[in-house]
């Protein structure tokens, strides 16, 4: 479980633009569950995701993990405490590499280079043995049916090709949870169907998923275990379990 | 093993990404080699120079005493030799003949020289640049006009050897009858005197001593003609500075192109590398590798074809430049004397500015936080 | 082949032909001896003063012997026809301040 305390994140603090973007949020997240944030935009779900991922610190509050999800994000950082929010920058970074895996909104593939660098491209720094890690993004482009694109530059790619390589990004370090920030925004209705498609099986594989999203496709799926409902920066309704 | 993994995988991402302009990359590379081939083999060659120099020539003579009249070199007197050997600290004074003869048909001056128990009358060995200029060979007659408005008939009996060319190219030795009947010069008369003293450390003293027995000579010693060939090819004087100056300019665009900071594509891209999962240590690394892939490759490539130019092709790109007007030219081939400190410090200015011009304006990019390319 | 593999094989093959040109200047250095030595030689048989490097005028021909007077005596304007003219500096015993000189 991801536990938040009490998340508040300002932006240009003390400056006159100054700028709330997640207003004290307390939220409990499920391992091995699919989460959906939901709630237009403005409410403070993709600053609440970066926040959840690693990604950023928040100005105050905490985030705590539990059960199993602790050992998963912290097996491999050596003295990384359960406590996320105290850590220094190395361990934050360690475990924002090996256990979240992020899907953006507009795809951020790097143009210019192929598909399967793109897919190795956040395990670079880590150093590991090149067949291993070749083979390992070769399987997971396979396993999301991209097998024929793997040498072909992302420009040439069609939306939801982009998409799916970006979520195989996402997993090239089999991380824990995936975080996804309006995955169906650019993709038609039968691609958001794949994508939802897609998200079961990672479910299924015993992943923890949590998506930010208003695209009824998402949150009317019926493998979402629970609906969190954000606006202005607050949780809205209380949480809606489904 | 992991460390090295990792460069790989940073090249790997930077040779991609340097590919993406292809064009623009290769000629940036071409033009930094060309720069980079053109200055160390100027480099290569002055030194070799220089160090050739100062080897051949430590045997110079100790002093040569020069006459100077109304600011023009004239004849020395042959009494000036009975004044001087009376200094004390010097040991044996001699009268040297030399001087240039301009030859219309080869267009060219040749340095005719009379050797100390050398030559006899009518015969003469010549240096091989004589013999290329004159298309003439061993056995034949060159004639020189005498400045009496007659001719002066000699036979070539041998040439100086090609390895000596450096110093003797242009020389015709010739025995002293001859050279006074080419140049209408009395018995009473030499070019100038050259000394031997006991004693080196009293050179400059004896110089004095030479210059206040005879206020129109001119003293010049052994150590002056050697550090006339150690600032030659400085890099103040005329063409090099020129050439040193171009050097610059182009680093300096090359620089200025990294230095004047990121695209906006630039930055997007650093901030997705961010978001994966690189830290800001990681892009700098990126950024010092696509600095220094084009600044080390170049700077390999550049010296090594100037060393190949150089002391292989006997700098054959220089030749109008050094040749300059000259019509007679030796043929020599330098030593490789190297000085590693010259290609050290040549490396530190070619590839060091550039791959800091290339990482210090990524710094900034480089720390974003990793959330900044959802906002 | 990556291409980081490509980038290193090119790395290595240059700093090889560094290696291999160093031995190169070291051995030619030494068989070098002996033509310098030869040169060493004559230099001191017939008193020279100069390398034979620019033939294109007196004071060209003869770097060390040129005097304050040399490089002007022909046309007080035109300093250098010749382009090692402004390869070559005026010797440094001209160029320091000697009143005996």
């Amino acid at each position: 479980m991801i536990e938040l305390s009490a998340i508040r994140k300002v932006f240009n603090s003390g400056r006159p633009n100054e700028f709330t973007a997640v207003d004290g949020v307390t939220l409990s997240i499920d391992s091995r569950k699919i989460t959906v944030l939901k709630g237009p935009s403005g409410s403070g779900k993709t600053t609440l995701l970066g926040i959840i991922g690693c990604m950023a610190r928040p100005t105050s509050g905490r985030i705590q993990l539990t059960g199993p999800l602790t050992q998963a994000v912290t097996f491999s950082v050596k003295g990384a405490a359960a406590e996320v929010t105290s850590l220094p920058e190395r361990f934050l970074t360690e475990i924002r590499r090996r256990a979240f895996g992020f899907i953006f909104q507009q795809f951020n593939l790097i143009k210019g280079i192929t598909v399967l660098e793109n897919v190795m491209l956040p395990a670079y720094p880590m150093g590991e043995d090149f067949k291993l890690l070749r083979e390992r993004a070769s399987r997971i482009l396979s396993d999301l049916n991209l097998s024929g694109k793997v040498f072909s530059k992302v420009e040439w790619l069609s939306g939801g090709e982009a998409q799916r390589v970006g979520i195989a990004r996402a997993l090239i370090n089999d991380p824990a949870v995936i975080i996804a920030d309006e995955p169906t925004a650019h993709l038609d209705t039968k691609l958001s169907g794949e994508f939802m498609g897609i998200v079961e099986r990672l479910k299924n594989e015993g992943k923890t998923v949590i998506i930010a999203s208003h695209d009824p496709i998402v949150f009317d799926a019926p493998i979402i275990d629970r609906i969190v409902e954000m606006r202005d920066g607050r949780l809205s309704g209380g949480p809606q379990q489904q | 093993m992991k460390w090295l993994e990792k460069q790989r995988y940073i090249i790997d991402f930077t040779l991609s990404s340097l590919l993406r302009r292809k064009t623009k990359n290769i000629a940036l590379t071409l033009v930094y080699t060309l720069v980079v081939f053109v200055l160390a083999s100027v480099m290569f060659f002055a030194e070799a120079i220089k160090k050739e120099a100062s080897i051949i020539l430590r045997d110079s003579p100790e002093i040569i005493v020069q006459r100077l009249a109304a600011g023009r070199q004239e004849l020395v007197p042959m009494g000036y030799i009975e004044g001087i050997k009376k200094i004390r600290g010097v040991q044996s004074v001699r009268g040297r003949l030399w001087g240039y003869y301009f030859e219309p048909l080869a267009g060219s001056n040749f340095t005719l020289m009379v050797q100390e128990g050398g030559a006899e009358k009518g015969k003469i060995v010549v240096g091989k640049g004589i013999l290329r200029s004159m298309r003439a060979s061993e056995g034949d007659i060159l004639s020189l006009k005498s400045y009496k408005g007659d001719w002066v008939v000699l036979r070539i009996m041998g040439a100086l050897s090609s390895d000596s060319e450096l110093v003797s190219s242009d020389l015709i030795l010739i025995s002293e009858e001859d050279f006074r009947s080419v140049f209408d010069i009395s018995k009473g008369y030499v070019t100038d005197l050259t000394l031997q003293v006991r004693n080196p450390r009293e050179l400059p003293n004896i110089a004095q001593k030479i210059k206040d027995l005879y206020p129109d000579t001119r003293p010049i010693v052994r150590d002056d003609i050697l550090r006339t060939y150690n600032s030659i090819f400085n890099w103040r004087s005329g063409i090099l500075l020129v050439i040193m100056a171009a050097a610059g300019l182009a680093f300096i665009i090359f620089a200025w192109d990294k230095a004047s900071g990121l695209s906006a594509e630039e930055k997007k891209e650093i901030g997705i590398l961010k978001a994966i999962g690189w830290e800001t240590s990681d892009v700098i690394l990126m950024k010092f590798w696509e600095g220094t892939v084009i600044s080390l490759s170049s700077f390999l490539a550049g010296i090594i074809l100037a060393y190949f130019h150089v002391f292989f092709t006997s700098s054959t790109l220089f030749g109008p430049v050094l040749k300059g007007w000259s019509v007679l030219y030796p043929n020599f081939r330098l030593t490789p004397f190297i000085d590693e400190a010259q290609v050290t410090t040549l490396f530190f200015l070619t590839v060091l500015p550039y791959t800091v011009a290339t990482i210090v304006p990524s710094w900034r990019a480089a720390s974003v936080d990793p959330d900044s390319v959802m906002r | 082949m990556r291409k980081s593999s490509i980038y290193f094989i090119y790395l290595a093959v240059n700093l090889a032909l560094v290696f291999l040109l160093s031995v190169h200047a070291l051995i030619a250095v030494k068989d070098a001896a002996y033509g310098l030595g030869l040169k060493a030689e004559m230099v001191k048989k017939l008193e020279l003063t100069d390398l034979c490097l620019f033939t294109e005028a007196r004071y060209t021909r003869h770097l060390s012997q040129s005097d304050f007077n040399t490089p002007f005596q022909d046309h007080p304007i035109s300093f250098e026809h010749f382009p090692s003219g402004s390869i070559v500096e005026p010797p440094p015993h001209l160029r320091m301040k000697k009143d005996t000189l």
